[in-house]
């Protein structure tokens, strides 16, 4: 009952990241897309395309009618969600399975539990997993209750994630307006103002662990990931192993993760994710029900192909190694590579790609959805690529990152590259001091640095999409610089 | 090539009394070219608007490239003359970008005094031509004139370089494959009906130009013919009947559309490849020379702190540093482009000359653009020098700068005096266009120089006469010439007669230098051939 054609609900690089694996295994993939993604790259890599609509997310890849009737009409068997969208939507889920088709991902109920961030924790607490302590209820209840639990205080959305809905607290006269504002931006993202609110632990580092279910009932974990570098909540820099875990307390928070699946009764591939305080203390935080983005750094340390597995536990079979099976070796290290403006607060950078130039070279992989000529647009997530190294130590995983970032040329748009190169090149990120508070505290200002490298490449890429200024006589040379096209305005004695 | 290193403290007093001295004469000067470039007097210029005419300066705007340069020429023409009522001398002329092309534009101002062409104005026209003639650059012609000022008709009609040039031109050009375009914007009465009548391609624009030999009154007078200007010769009679005229636009809008339309389909010209690279801005900042141009010429400086201001990197890669060291030479890039660089750095020698004329054979032997940068107050005298035929050196170098073959560029940036002007590559020696510095002086000699001279011989005769001369006396002699000495060597002076191509801000002088260079290779370079020099 294995999979044999395959529609992926997603794009960019997720969608180019499953195929490849797919198509490892002879299943015949069908891609989705919006008009103006018609010739993106996941477009351009399946066997088979639908247009699902216009750019807007909720008129294509949000619209799980559209979808499903993709799946259908093109004969497919099985739907992989990718992350975000409707990767995490229990309907979707359910609709997916009422069409008679298989869900890469585990069932309606089990996302539906873990998509609610309070029963989630409910479930978890009475499975014996730790949990941060929190208040849940009425704004009224809220600002009575809360208090209780000791300052700073974390308020997050019910239905969240991404960091949408959240606030921290440090002190009561900010509770009330924090409690406002977080139901309010709930409400914009998820259509669910509700919001709750827990102990926020200090100085901590987000560590969360892989596992993999299969519908027969065995669980594994992958061991863990540390994605303590984020910023406004969203992940920047992953990597694996975690620097702050004893064996004792790995071993501890591995059991719990299992614990957590099998509480869930979860099925296929799953994240755990957990607030760690040094030395050893970590509370469940939440279980995403989907493939995760930083799941590069897990594969290359353990050697597993985590789509493959996805793909082959909905196809119905039992995983192929048992827990003790598993090893790990070296470090692995993921970087996100976005189009935004550093010097623009961050905002997205949408435009034409002039030229991409990913790094190489052994051990760097770059799971990309982009390449030259392409069209970034505001749509859709600014994710480029995530670049991930791999290396014997951290220290030379991060070196090898280091030198791939110096190397990657995106033209076209702006790149956080040069703040992911700084955050990498950091020292407390070099002694692995990595906490939640690591880009606030070291990177609140930063601003990039006019490098002259930087300069040089786009000077060099000029000259060369100019041609050779060189004696050499050949058919439709290129004009020679010509300072009448390049000044701009000016007139004599005005100053411009 | 290696940079130079500047031995300027830019914290120094002497750089601040500089900086503070020169940016007032620079203000003057931006005073003056604001104050030309408004154009005639606020009333012909709100009679031109209410015509629903656009002013010659928003035509030219609308014409070029959008967000390219404009290099206009000789803009404080006629400044101080006249009676100051020719401000740019009624005319406006420059060289600009339509369709990535250069060409030369010549652009009647009519809210100056109905656009007629004063002496100035003609000789204006002129030099335009001439910079398109020696440039290979298509020349527009944006008509709006009442033809000669009637009242100096003895200054502008019949001498070989006076009204007539204009059309001997235009054939001259359009022969030798320089396309002549005019647009018609009012207009063209008598002579001045040769400028579009001898174009290749012309447009007119309805309701508003005209092209005629005579005007309604003299065919009245001549024949008795009641007839309208549109009737006589309005653009639909050009266009439609005479084909006087090629286009016919509805507004000044379609004409410049129709103009830009005509330069898109000129013959494709390839420029001379002199192996621009890409440029660099110079490593120290322009607006320095401020505080390195003395606050009076009397002053010396270092010329090498103002090529490090200009060229690309402020890298210069200097010929013989050591011999004839009055005279600076060496190559270096201005927006990519190599030039050869010659600058005065002392008065001319015999060995400073003969490094002159060795460069310059260099450069034409590498086919290298020539700038000079004048600083010069002429070459040594003395019993001494002319023993060692400083007379036949200096012959050297004219000879050299006359023959070169490369296109030369010279910038006036200190004084000019006497034939230092001659060996550095004066009006009169065929460089493509010559600028001067605001802080610049031209004259056969300093005022006081010629003071002493003339006061010397009046006193040499009276002194036969047995009559002597007090100092009082000698002063009151002198005061009249130190005076008249020191208006002629002004550059606005210069600049109004059009013994240059316009004064410029010293800031700006890379920029324009880059521009001209890049226009000049229009004109292949031709093959040098040497002079007899005088050993």
């Amino acid at each position: 009952m294995g999979i044999k054609k395959l529609l992926i609900a997603n794009r960019g690089e997720i969608a180019v990241r499953v195929i490849k694996s797919a198509r490892e295994l002879g299943i015949k993939c069908v891609a989705v897309h919006s008009d103006i993604d018609r010739g993106a790259r996941h477009v351009l890599a399946a066997d088979e395309a639908r247009c699902i609509g216009e750019a807007s997310p909720l008129k294509s890849y949000l619209d799980m009618g559209k979808i499903i009737a993709a799946a259908k009409d093109s004969g497919c068997d099985a739907i992989h969600p990718g992350y975000g969208f409707l990767s995490e939507n229990p309907k979707f889920a359910a609709l997916v399975a009422e069409a008679g088709l298989t869900f890469v991902g585990p069932k309606a109920g089990t996302i539906a539990l873990m998509g609610d961030k309070v029963a989630s924790k409910e479930a978890m607490s009475k499975a014996g997993v730790p949990v941060v302590p929190f208040v849940k209820g009425t704004e009224e209840f809220c600002l009575k209750e809360a208090p209780k639990l000791g300052y700073p205080l974390m308020i997050k959305a019910i239905a969240g994630g991404g960091g949408k809905g959240m606030r921290m607290v440090s002190a009561p006269e900010q509770l009330k307006p924090a409690l406002e504002a977080a139901s309010r931006e709930a409400l914009k993202a998820f259509g669910d103002g509700r919001v709750f609110v827990e102990k926020c632990i200090v100085k901590p580092r987000h560590i969360e662990f892989q596992v993999l279910a299969d519908s027969h009932g065995n669980v594994v974990h992958l061991f863990e990931r540390e994605c303590s570098i984020q910023r406004r909540h969203q992940k920047v820099v992953e990597e694996a192993p975690s620097t702050a875990l004893s064996a004792k307390a790995r071993a501890a928070m591995a059991d719990a993760a299992v614990k957590a699946a099998k509480a869930a009764n979860y099925v296929n591939a799953g994240t755990v994710e957990f607030i760690f305080e040094e030395p050893d203390k970590f509370y469940f935080l939440e279980m995403n029900t989907r493939l995760q983005v930083e799941h590069p750094v897990t594969e290359l340390t353990t050697g597993i192909d985590l789509v493959r597995e996805q793909l082959l536990i909905a196809g119905g079979e039992k995983l192929g190694f048992r827990q003790e099976d598993l090893l790990r070796r070296g470090h692995a290290l993921e970087c996100r590579v976005y189009a935004e403006n550093p010097e623009n607060n961050f905002l997205p950078s949408a435009g034409k790609v002039f030229l991409f130039r990913e790094p190489t070279g052994p051990n760097i992989r770059n799971d990309s959805g982009f390449g030259s000529g392409d069209e970034i647009s505001t749509y859709y997530d600014p994710l480029i690529s995530k670049l991930v190294t791999y290396g014997a130590t951290r220290e030379e995983a991060r070196l090898r990152m280091l030198a791939a970032l110096r190397e990657y040329v995106v033209l076209g748009v702006s790149t956080n590259i040069a703040f992911l190169a700084d955050i990498i090149a950091h020292p407390d990120f070099a002694a692995g001091k990595t906490y939640t508070d690591f880009i606030p505290k070291f990177f609140e200002d930063w601003k990039p640095r006019r490098e002259k490298t930087e300069l040089a490449l786009a000077c060099a890429e000029h000259s060369r999409a100019r041609g050779s200024r060189g004696n050499a006589a050949g058919p439709a040379k290129e004009a020679a610089y010509n300072p009448w096209k390049e000044l701009g305005q000016f007139e004599i004695g005005t100053g411009k | 090539m290696d940079k130079i290193i500047s031995n300027i403290n830019t914290q120094s007093p002497e750089f601040k009394e500089n900086e503070k001295f020169n940016l007032g004469v620079v203000a003057e000067f931006r005073k003056r070219l604001e104050a030309a470039k408004a154009g005639g007097p606020p009333k012909s210029r709100e009679l031109h608007i209410s015509r629903k005419k656009l002013l010659p300066r928003e035509r030219i705007k609308a014409l070029l490239d959008k967000d390219t340069p404009f290099l206009e020429l000789c803009a404080l023409a006629a400044n101080g003359m006249y009676e100051d009522e020719a401000p740019c001398a009624g005319i406006i002329t420059g060289i600009g970008l339509i369709h990535g092309r250069e060409v030369v534009i010549i652009a009647n101002d009519a809210t100056v005094k109905g656009g007629t062409y004063y002496p100035i104005t003609v000789k204006k026209h002129l030099r335009a031509q001439e910079v398109a003639l020696e440039n290979n650059l298509p020349c527009l012609y944006l008509v709006d004139s009442g033809g000669a000022f009637l009242p100096l008709q003895d200054e502008v009609f019949p001498d070989k370089f006076h009204f007539g040039r204009i059309f001997y031109n235009q054939a001259i050009m359009s022969s030798r494959g320089i396309a002549q375009i005019s647009i018609v914007f009012g207009s063209c009465t008598a002579g001045g009906a040769y400028i579009p009548a001898m174009s290749e391609e012309t447009v007119m624009v309805k309701n508003q130009a005209t092209i005629f030999l005579g005007g309604p009154p003299l065919v009245k007078a001549a024949t008795g013919e009641d007839v309208t200007d549109e009737e006589l010769g309005g653009a639909d009679v050009h266009c439609r009947i005479s084909g006087v005229s090629d286009h016919l636009a509805a507004d000044e809008q379609g004409a410049i559309r129709t103009a830009r339309n005509i330069v898109e389909n000129l013959k494709h010209t390839v420029k001379t490849d002199i192996g621009a690279s890409v440029p660099e801005e110079p490593a120290y900042d322009p607006k320095e020379l401020y505080g390195i141009i003395p606050s009076s010429l009397k002053k010396s400086f270092d010329t090498r702190e103002v090529i490090a201001r200009i060229v690309d990197g402020s890298k210069f890669h200097e010929f013989k540093k050591t011999y004839g060291v009055t005279l600076v030479t060496g190559f270096a890039r201005i927006m990519g482009q190599p030039v050869g660089i010659i600058a005065n750095n002392g008065i001319l020698f015999s060995e400073s000359s003969l490094k002159g004329t060795h460069f310059i054979e260099l450069c034409c032997s590498r086919r290298i653009p020539l700038v000079f940068l004048q600083n010069i107050t002429g070459f040594i005298i003395g019993k001494k020098y002319e023993h060692g035929g400083i007379a036949k050196d200096g012959a050297k170098l004219v000879s050299a700068v006359s023959s070169a073959n490369v296109p030369k560029f010279t910038v006036i940036i200190g004084g000019s005096y006497g034939a230092g002007n001659y060996g550095m590559c004066g009006r009169a020696f065929g460089g493509r266009f010559l600028w001067m510095w605001p802080t610049g002086r031209i004259s056969v000699m300093g005022g006081e120089q010629a003071a002493n001279v003339l006061c010397t011989v009046k006193m040499n005769q009276l002194a036969k006469k047995g009559v002597t001369m007090s100092p009082e006396e000698q002063a009151e002699f002198k005061d009249p010439i130190l005076r008249k000495y020191e208006t002629e060597a002004s550059p606005y002076y210069s600049s109004a007669r059009l013994w240059d191509d316009g004064v410029i801000d010293p800031v700006d002088t890379r920029k324009v230098l880059g521009l001209a260079i890049a226009a000049s290779l229009n004109m292949p370079i031709e093959e040098y051939k040497a002079p007899v020099y005088r050993m």
